[in-house]
């Protein structure tokens, strides 16, 4: 599971900051834009941006921009929705895939049966 | 785990979905056929409907037409019944290597995606990895929300079909 172990470094990396669990734990209480975060931990907006885009990576916020305001929200809803999302494609693909190996299984003994007529 | 025995080979190799980044989704699968078997299967429109369409969704291919080399383009019709009309994909294959590679483009949407698979063979069994990159996470999001309502569990029509062919 590569793709987790990924996420995992990804989400320790973005919790090793104090900043970052500041937003955090800002965001439990309430959305907030950026620029409010930004004054709240004073920061200048383009480190508040950094951060935030860290977290997001990571999973852990998400942004929406609404006109010229970007508002974070706290993002374990969206992990939970992408597990549920990577379910399905896994459902969807196992059944396409499972359906070309039985195809291809076919193909082969075809070609061996093939091969083995024309040597006769 | 226990020795496969040949034909059981779906049992035991495994379907991996992953979303690389907040671009790309990857689907790797291995088929234990040479690579030329597993690429026929892919190219060729009449066995690609075989096993590509959830037909036990109640979707139906209504045309597929592949031209598979490399500037060649596709265009595949599905009807639903719960679609008003029926739903075309396509686009453009940008780049075939026979057995080893096909990308293609995906141009029904402004944001489509760029699909690539490849076909790696070793010791005659052969590694597929299915690879899509949107050109923004939104319109990957958007593509996931969708795409994969109500798809069947399994391919019953295409294993009985296949199952008679055999």
């Amino acid at each position: 599971m590569v793709h987790y172990q990924a996420r995992l470094d990804a989400t320790f990396a973005a919790l090793s900051d104090v900043t970052r669990r500041g937003v955090l734990e800002q965001l439990g209480d309430s959305d907030a834009s950026i620029t409010d975060l930004a004054q709240r931990f004073r920061m200048t907006l383009t480190g508040m941006k950094k951060h935030v885009s860290i977290l997001e990576q990571a999973g852990l916020v998400t942004t929406e921009k609404v006109g010229r305001v970007r508002t974070c929200t706290l993002g374990r809803r969206r992990l939970e929705e992408e597990a549920a999302w990577i379910e399905r494609h896994r459902e969807l693909w196992s059944a396409r895939f499972d359906a070309l190996d039985k195809l291809v299984d076919h193909l082969k003994r075809k070609e061996k049966a093939d091969a083995q007529s024309k040597r006769r | 785990m226990p020795k496969a025995k040949e034909g059981s080979s779906a049992a035991t190799n495994r379907t991996v979905v992953e979303r690389k980044s907040d671009h790309e989704l990857v689907v790797t699968r291995m088929f234990d056929a040479p690579a030329h078997i597993v690429f026929e299967a892919w190219s060729n429109p009449e066995l690609f409907k075989l096993w590509w369409v959830p037909k036990s969704a109640g979707m139906s291919l209504v045309s597929c037409d592949m031209d598979v080399r490399t500037g060649g383009a596709y265009r595949l019709v599905f009807s639903h019944p719960a679609f008003d009309q029926p739903m075309a994909f396509f686009g453009t294959y940008r780049e075939v290597t026979p057995n080893k590679r096909i990308a293609w483009t995906n141009e029904e949407s402004d944001e489509g995606a760029v699909t690539t698979v490849t076909f790696e063979e070793d010791a005659g069994k052969t590694r597929v990895t299915f690879h899509e990159r949107y050109p923004t996470e939104a319109a990957l999001d958007e593509a996931l929300a969708g795409s994969a309502e109500g798809l069947p569990e399994q391919f019953a029509q295409l294993d009985e079909l296949l199952a008679d062919r055999s």
